[in-house]
């Protein structure tokens, strides 16, 4: 294991310097030298003509697949209420199902749930369903185990999950458990058919950088995915689909944990994650009352209301609003950012909007590369005209 | 209460760069900080030590250079750390990363609580934290934003998800990862300062450790880094022009044009 230089073959030409995204590679008397900090992700290997770049792994026997098959969607509820992104899952799933020619399975925990049959509407070809009254509220150590449990008698060979607050708690604990691998947040899927390998393309660095992610040998390959990334499918309700209801051995498993209470936060009138016209406010707004202002435009769309860090530090708005890198993932039809200079970590909440409107002061702001429409402006000046505008038709 | 913070040295992510027209890094100013979210970590971890006694060991599993950070953290509070280094861990996914730093947690006797971050800044996962609960059986609490009380093997939190916030109660030892919402860290004292100075950092090894070859750095990874790349940005924008007014006006007819409005 490890990477070395074939200093007899190097030629001293700087190209992997120049390719390490990490750049942790120095030219020491016209030599590469690779120092601390390389996760040996293969940049250099591959940009090198003179082959003087050796990664060495221990070689792992390929396709371990012995038994595992079907692609599996973790479906996530609330109060009895199955999310988005459960969908959105369900219709990447099938592609990949179909890709792979195998089929696709939801697994769901909760206590009556509406509208199980609409994840077979949605794509699923079967719907493993454990429906308890212990389950009513999000239990994680209740879900670690049922669902390892499920998985090593069922033996997928894919396992998916929204990239939730819930999924990103617990799902870790079942890849710890089974001992395999997990892609944390997900915005790509692929497969290399030839290997049967799930490709997971991922940010990392705040969105720096992409990174694509195998894991080899290990099953089921598991991923969690951003909410917004894919579309969902029209529901097809002539679909055919199994539900296999699985039993749920109380006795079995206790939660070591205990949830007291819950506090909603019901500033979050529309649901961001779902909104098809989003709102933001930033920085620019420059204290808390002129949050109305946002509030106002937001009223007028019917759209949710967002917000980049800053107003969330300075506490003019609640965290459940905040969108980007460590808030939400959105993806609406129209995003309108006002007063947000568009940092990567800002961006990587709304790259999946179908049109983002920017409006700031200034010309040289990087929310204008990604925006659809730009106006150059003070806020405050352009916010209102547009809504006594949007008021007069 | 005997307490275990989980830091990781990684390269500051603002100042990560790339040139446009070459499409790399732009090296220079690229300086190693403490993962930001883990400052959270140990000052809530020195915090709940002032207030019901204790020691913190801050812990990190990294390269050599690490140790400073780890010094750092000495300042503002930890009274011992150890640093897992070792080319063997090299390479290491989260499920690798979260086994050896529960093969040496494991080590550290009598501890009540581990606290991450929520999430590194270069990974970018917040898989480390469950992870290594689970490798140490151990409850888990994710997005920890305040520690209402602790008492004798039992401690009541607040945290933060999606829709809102949630208390639980669950039973000690247990695994937490906290969000900067939780505390303000403080700056180093003079007298940590001092004490960082002339602090022994202990590194301990695979060999001390003790651990299975096959299960560290790269070897014992599941997951492999196959391609980077960097994204790309679709540069579609357009600015509006004329005076306000017309902007807006045109702004609107574009958006009931494209039927979104
Ligand atoms: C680890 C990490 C995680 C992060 N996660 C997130 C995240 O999830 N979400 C997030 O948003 N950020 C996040 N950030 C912060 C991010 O880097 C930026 O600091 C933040 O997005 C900036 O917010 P802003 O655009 O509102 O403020 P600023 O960058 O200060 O921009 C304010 C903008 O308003 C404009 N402006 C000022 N006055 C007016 C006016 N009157 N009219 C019009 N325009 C005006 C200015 O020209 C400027 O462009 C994170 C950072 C780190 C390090
Ligand atoms: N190499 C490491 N050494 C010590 N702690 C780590 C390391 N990697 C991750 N952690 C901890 O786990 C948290 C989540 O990390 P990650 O899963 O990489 O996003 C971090 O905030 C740290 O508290």
């Amino acid at each position: 294991m490890g990477i070395k230089v074939d200093l007899d073959k190097c030629t001293g030409c700087s190209i992997c310097v120049s390719v390490c995204p990490f750049a942790i590679i120095e030219m020491i008397d016209d030599k590469a030298q690779i120092q601390e900090g390389c996760t040996l992700c293969g940049a250099c290997q591959e940009a090198c003509s003179y082959e003087a770049i050796l990664i060495e792994v221990t070689t792992e026997t390929p396709t371990p697949n012995n038994g595992h098959h079907g692609i599996w969607v973790f479906a996530e509820q609330r109060d009895g209420r199955l999310k988005n992104v459960d969908y959105e899952l369900l219709a990447k799933g099938r592609e990949l199902a179909d890709t792979l020619k195998t089929d696709l399975s939801a697994v769901c925990f909760g206590h009556n749930v509406s509208e199980i049959d609409q994840l077979v509407a949605y794509g699923a070809d079967k719907v493993y369903l454990i429906n308890n009254p212990a389950l009513v509220a999000n239990q994680e150590d209740l879900y670690t185990s049922e669902l390892t449990r499920l998985i090593q008698e069922y033996r997928p060979e894919i396992l998916l999950a929204g990239a939730t607050s819930l999924g990103r708690s617990f799902i870790p604990r079942v890849a710890a458990v089974l001992r395999t691998g997990l892609t944390a947040d997900c915005t790509g899927l692929d497969i290399d058919t030839e290997k049967r390998l799930l490709l997971q393309t991922r940010p990392t660095f705040g969105g720096n950088i992409m990174a694509t992610i195998i894991c080899q040998t290990r099953r089921p390959q598991m991923a969690t995915v951003r909410p917004r990334v894919f579309k969902k499918n029209t529901p097809n309700n002539n679909r055919q689909g199994q539900i296999i209801k699985v039993d749920f051995k109380k006795e079995a498993v206790t939660s070591r944990t205990k949830l007291l209470s819950f506090i909603e936060d019901i500033t979050e009138k529309v649901k961001l994650e779902d909104a098809d016209i989003i709102v933001s406010g930033g920085r620019g707004l420059g204290k808390p009352e002129n949050f109305k202002l946002i509030e106002e435009l937001g009223g007028v769309l019917g759209a949710a209301i967002g917000s980049s860090r800053p107003p969330v530090d300075e506490g003019w708005v609640a965290y459940s609003h905040q969108v980007g890198q460590t808030g939400k993932t959105v993806g609406p039809k129209l995003y309108v950012a006002c007063g947000i200079s568009g940092a990567v970590q800002h961006l990587a909440g709304i790259s999946t909007s179908e049109i983002i409107i920017a409006i700031n002061k200034d010309p040289d702001a990087p929310i204008f590369e990604i925006a659809t429409y730009g106006i150059v402006g003070d806020l405050f000046q352009v916010v209102p005209m547009i809504i006594k505008k949007l008021k007069s038709e | 209460m005997n307490i275990v913070v989980c830091l990781k040295q990684v390269p500051g992510t603002t100042q990560v760069k790339i040139n446009p027209q070459t499409n790399t890094l732009i090296r220079q100013d690229i300086k190693n900080i403490v993962n930001p979210f883990d400052t959270y970590a140990l000052e809530e971890g020195v915090r709940l030590k002032e207030r019901y006694g204790g020691k913190v060991t801050a812990i990190s599993m990294g390269p050599p250079q690490a140790e400073g950070m780890l010094r750092e953290a000495i300042a503002a509070g930890a009274d011992q750390t150890i640093l897992l280094s070792d080319r063997a861990f090299a390479g290491a996914d989260t499920l690798a990363t979260a086994y050896t730093l529960a093969q040496a947690i494991k080590k550290i006797e009598g501890y009540d609580l581990v606290i991450c971050g929520r999430q590194t800044i270069d990974g970018d996962t917040g898989q480390v934290g469950p992870e290594l609960a689970e490798e140490l059986g151990l409850p888990f609490i994710a997005y920890v934003n305040k520690i209402e009380e602790t008492t004798t093997g039992q401690m009541r939190i607040q945290r933060m998800i999606e829709e809102g916030h949630e208390l639980i109660e669950t039973p000690l030892p247990a695994v937490i990862s906290v969000v900067k919402e939780i505390n303000v860290p403080r700056l180093p004292s003079l007298r940590g300062i001092i004490k960082a100075k002339d602090a022994i950092i202990p590194v301990w090894t695979a060999h001390n450790l003790g651990v299975d070859p096959s299960m560290v750095g790269l070897d014992g990874s599941a997951t492999r880094v196959v391609k980077i790349f960097f994204p790309e940005r679709v540069r579609h924008g357009e600015k509006l022009q004329g005076d306000l007014e017309d902007q807006v006006a045109s702004l609107i007819e574009k958006l009931r044009k494209s039927r979104v409005i």
